[in-house]
């Protein structure tokens, strides 16, 4: 609410003559704009609105790869399929599992680490460089770095533990394994963004809040949370949705495997799509996940507006 | 008085003795949290440097006793890496080129006129691209750019590429113009300059650092990014990096260790630069600027 406050105030300011102001330069203008516009307008709706939309359609057909007889409409025959396939309600459940088991420890994680790199400490400096190695890195490569780590024989783990576990081959250990993986592969950006809603913290308040004798946690509740609350349900909408639809570092660590144990979602689909060649039936599952996590991320925006309201 | 002063020294020892046990506390949590970091990444570089014996032997150390560069060449023997790092270039530079080229005056028009609804639907897609799962997305991609024979080819792959960096850019460009002082814009024009020479000689060299940043930023997120690169491009001879990476790791998982890890780092080498380069920028610029604003 105060973010979009400020945002009208910003724009009530009085317009630059040339720019907005009235008159026939301001319909000018609105045509510049336009052109403006044109060239990142048209690839965004020839190569993304369009093939979203083309791709809700795809679900309701029967299209596979390599097909000679044209493809046919089949309304809703693929998620009445769907609604019978227990391997796609099993990843279904495996990529609810993953998604909040790495985003709420990854949340609460980034969190302590953001109050703690806002303190002055030594070794700041290093901890924040660090900090966004995993950022910079390709997924790919964070996923072959951790298979090094999980290694049987020459991992790092087992030599550490003393241990011979096959850490991502073996039923029990490798979604926990994967899950790790996850979180590690996405903190600096939760924790950057959270490092970033500290410094809107106001510091008289805090110290004002510490000469009342409040201590930590209650200086926390009452000034910090306040102040970062937007930009962490933000991030923490959009940490979930990133997990939803991971890809790369699983397929990387297990391929799914063993025995399907650790088969998101999206492996599942790019499976049926472009191993098995069911377009129609892949579309399907991605339309149940677009409206799985809308939904989400709707009651998510709600529950935010409603927590502004309170304030 | 001496007894009150006492108590009240014996306040504040046992005070700064808190103090003292949170501040361990704070380094330990912090030693924790180079450990979790910093671990996976040394253990990657010290497997790039040992000799095969080393790496099968049961208790591999942590620094190679011998430590060797044939890793690195046997990496280059076994896949096209080379081949392969030309591809992820090729890809990545002209991504984010066209990326920058393409956003920069949407996103001056966002800045500027940003209650028009264009502006409202533009911010509304941005929001909801980030929520687009992959699969939707690409087989349609998939079918369209077969059917223009787009597929196998770098330019589709460049085409995905630069409508898939468009949303964050134009968050990112958006953020820089309106950052951009209108006073400036408009004292240039009371001076009589043009509206498209404002544009030039006083908006773009004050936007050049954003546009900067965010084509690096654009680059770095072609240079990692594997699905799309995975589904589009079918023959060895034009795969990205991060594909040909993957072939290191055989069908049944097995891998050479040794080698996989060294064309890993490599891979990972450029993006890692590129990015100590617009660290700051990108940390401060992005999301939190946007939810700020």
């Amino acid at each position: 609410m105060t973010a979009d406050s400020a945002r009208s105030d910003q724009g009530s300011a009085p317009p630059p003559p040339t720019a907005t102001g009235k008159g026939p330069g301001r319909a000018a203008n609105g045509h510049r704009a336009w052109f403006l516009v044109l060239p990142a307008l048209i690839p965004i709706l020839l190569l993304s609105v369009g093939p979203l939309l083309y791709g809700i359609a795809l679900a309701f057909t029967d299209a596979q790869a390599g097909r000679t007889d044209p493809t046919q409409w089949i309304g809703l025959l693929n998620f009445q399929d769907l609604l019978r396939d227990t391997l796609f309600w099993e990843s279904f459940r495996i990529g609810l599992v993953w998604a909040v088991a790495v985003s709420v420890p990854q949340f609460l994680l980034a969190l302590g680490l953001a109050l703690l790199l806002n303190q002055n400490l030594r070794f700041r400096w290093l901890s924040r460089a660090l900090a966004i190695v995993p950022w910079a890195m390709p997924e790919v490569v964070v996923g072959i770095m951790w298979r090094l780590v999980y290694h049987p024989d020459a991992g790092l783990l087992n030599e550490t533990l003393g241990t011979h576990r096959d850490w991502l081959g073996s039923l029990s250990t490798a979604l926990p394994a994967v899950v790790v993986v996850g979180i590690w592969a996405r903190l600096p950006q939760v924790t950057v963004t959270l490092l970033a809603g500290l410094s809107n913290v106001p510091r008289e308040l805090h110290e004002a809040a510490a000469m009342d004798g409040a201590g930590a946690w209650r200086r926390f509740r009452t000034v910090t949370w306040p102040a970062i609350r937007p930009i962490a349900l933000a991030i923490s909408a959009l940490s979930f949705i990133w997990n939803v639809n991971s890809f790369a570092l699983v397929y990387v660590l297990t391929g799914g495997g063993p025995g399907g144990r650790t088969r998101l979602p999206m492996l599942f689909a790019y499976e049926e799509a472009f191993r098995y060649g069911q377009f129609g039936y892949a579309a399907a599952m991605g339309c149940v996940l677009v409206a799985v996590v809308s939904i989400l991320l709707a009651v998510h925006l709600v529950a935010r507006l409603k927590g502004d309201d309170d304030t | 008085m001496s007894t009150r002063l006492t108590a009240r020294r014996r306040r504040m020892g046992t005070r700064t003795a808190r103090r003292r046990a949170a501040r361990t506390g704070q380094y330990l949590a912090l030693l924790g949290y180079l450990v979790f970091l910093a671990f996976p990444l040394l253990w990657l570089v010290s497997t790039a440097f040992k000799p095969p014996r080393e790496l099968a032997s049961l208790h591999p150390g942590w620094i190679p006793d011998h430590p060797t560069l044939d890793n690195f060449r046997q990496a280059f023997d076994e896949q096209p890496l080379l081949r392969s790092a030309g591809n992820s270039l090729i890809a990545s530079l002209a991504a984010a080129a066209i990326t920058v080229v393409i956003a920069t005056p949407m996103a001056y028009v966002m800045a500027r006129h940003h209650r028009s609804p264009l502006s409202r639907a533009a911010t509304g897609w941005i929001v909801v691209s980030q929520a687009f799962p992959f699969v939707l997305v690409i087989i349609p991609l998939f079918l369209v750019l077969k059917e223009v024979r787009l597929i196998d080819s770098l330019s589709g792959l460049i085409m995905v590429y630069v409508v898939w960096s468009l949303p964050f850019a134009l968050w990112m460009l958006a953020g820089y113009a309106r950052a951009v002082p209108r006073e400036l814009e408009e004292a240039a024009a009371v001076d009589g300059a043009s509206r498209a020479r404002t544009l030039i000689s006083v908006t773009m060299p004050l936007l050049a650092p954003g546009i900067v940043a965010t084509a690096l930023f654009a680059f770095i997120t072609a240079w990692n990014e594997f699905f799309f690169a995975l589904v589009l491009l079918k023959s060895p001879q034009k795969q990205t990096m991060p594909v040909i990476l993957t072939h290191f790791i055989g069908a049944e998982g097995v891998a050479d260790l040794g080698p996989l890890a060294a064309a890993s780092l490599l891979a990972t080498l450029p993006s890692l630069v590129l990015f100590a380069l617009i660290q700051r920028r990108i940390t401060s610029g992005t999301l939190a600027g946007a939810v700020k604003h």
